[in-house]
């Protein structure tokens, strides 16, 4: 859709080309402000329907030897379980933040598929709303098993390292703060929505700019056309790896600052 | 810093329209829209998948160790069969041998018994052909005897020209000097070569 509304902008003016702004990633599909429905929310809807289809379909009859849907479940869950919590949080208490991982994890992976899928072909993690959704649940639960662990006072006590030099205590003390309160929500949030974002944008001027190149170009500029659609599918291929990538830094360090806070030393 | 400026300015922006907001602003709507979703994924994985895959690694786990634990039993029991096997071969052979040499012995003894059975009866003919024999012997010293003394009588009758026959027969002559001459008592003596 996102092409069609371009295309259509290129052709409207009749002029130059039209680079794709960022404003391209609000749509509103019905009501508008801030509570539109946007085609990103959509295709959260859609995605959040589709996973636990599948994962009800595959895993209400999970038998000892593994039916295929069954089979790939289990090799995502098994990379989720074993992979990132049991290896990161320790064998003690990880089981219980499984079910928090592994849905974050299968949520901005298909997410972010929808970014190359084509009847969507829109990652929704573009939209920074929902990256900070996802970053506020890690925030409060790192927080909360911190707090609820040690107390609220030895939980900010813990975040500098004993055996320090008094004087430089609180600059530490501050930095630390820095990093739990303020540098980890905000990397976590921004690096998966900078991510998509830039992808998307990308594949976008590839593929808008190829397109008008070949439709209103010289011949030269057919060729370059053809070149960028060339870019454009190797960037595909790209994302896809750039979206995986993104949804296991992002379960992965989630389960680092939720191991953090169960630790006992910082 | 940039974040609260930016903040700022979108709250002017709203109004404005979404569409030209910060894309490192959220919407608000999205925001919403993304925490209601991870809930519902969150409690559908925590409630309906988690458990069941959990089960379904534990019986795994269970079924691999209880397939190792039957393997470890029926190789336990295999080698129990064997040693069954290997006792009942070694007495099988124990018995065999046993059969051979209660065999071996049994052969003898039977060619034992049998040859002193053969000796028994052979002593047995031969004590009886000395037994026919003697008796032979016994009934042609008998025949013999009354011949010699019948032809003895004979020839002495014709010698002296009568008959000596009832003579001698009452007598008994003849047989005295059979007896005598069987015990000794008499030689006989060439009588003439003309005879």
């Amino acid at each position: 859709m996102s092409l069609y509304v371009l295309g259509s902008l290129a052709t409207a003016d009749g002029g130059g080309y039209q680079t794709p702004t960022t404003a391209e990633f609000y749509q509103p599909l019905w009501n508008d402000g801030p509570l539109a429905i946007t085609r990103a929310s959509v295709a959260m809807l859609l995605s959040v329907a589709l996973i636990a289809w599948w994962l009800i379909a595959t895993t209400k009859r999970a038998a000892i030897v593994p039916s295929k849907g069954q089979w790939v479940t289990e090799g995502l869950y098994g990379f989720i379980r074993n992979g990132v919590a049991r290896d990161i949080i320790g064998s003690k208490d990880f089981l219980r933040f499984v079910p928090l991982l592994f849905s974050m994890f299968v949520l901005i992976l298909v997410n972010n598929l929808f970014g190359v899928i084509p009847p969507v072909q829109f990652p929704t993690m573009s939209r920074i709303g929902f990256p900070i959704a996802l970053t506020v649940i890690v925030y409060v639960v790192y927080h909360t098993i911190g707090i609820r662990r040690v107390g609220l006072r030895a939980y900010f006590k813990h975040l500098v390292p004993g055996g320090l030099p008094t004087w430089i205590v609180p600059a530490i003390f501050f930095l630390e703060v820095i990093t739990f309160f303020i540098t980890r929500p905000l990397t976590l949030a921004l690096r998966l929505f900078g991510n998509m974002f830039a992808g998307h944008m990308l594949l976008l001027l590839f593929i808008t700019g190829g397109e008008y190149m070949m439709i209103h170009g010289s011949f030269g500029l057919k060729i370059a056309g053809a070149g960028s659609f060339v870019m454009a599918f190797v960037l595909t291929i790209f994302e896809i790896l750039i979206e995986f990538l993104q949804a296991y830094i992002f379960t992965l360090l989630a389960a680092t600052y939720i191991a953090g806070s169960l630790a006992d030393e910082h | 810093m940039q974040l609260f400026a930016g903040a700022t300015h979108v709250a002017a922006l709203v109004t404005a329209g979404e569409a030209e907001q910060l894309p490192v602003l959220p919407h608000m709507g999205e925001l919403i829209f993304g925490l209601i979703a991870i809930a519902i994924l969150y409690v559908i994985v925590q409630k309906k998948v988690v458990p069941n895959l959990e089960k379904a690694y534990s019986d795994r786990t269970a079924a691999i160790e209880g397939g190792m634990h039957k393997a470890e039993e029926a190789q336990q029991e295999a080698q129990a069969a064997l040693e069954q096997y290997k006792a009942q071969l070694a007495e099988a052979r124990a018995e065999a041998g046993r059969i051979r040499a209660e065999a071996q012995e049994r052969g003898a003894a039977i060619i034992v018994e049998l040859r002193a059975q053969a000796l028994v009866e052979t002593n047995r003919m031969t004590e009886a052909a000395h037994k026919q024999i003697e008796a032979e012997r016994q009934q042609a010293v008998v025949s013999l005897r009354s011949e010699v003394g019948r032809l003895s009588t004979e020839l002495a009758s014709r010698i002296v020209g009568e008959s000596l026959h009832d003579e001698a027969r009452q007598s008994g002559i003849v047989e005295r000097f059979l007896t005598e001459l069987e015990s000794g008592a008499i030689r006989p003596e060439t009588v003439g070569q003309d005879v």
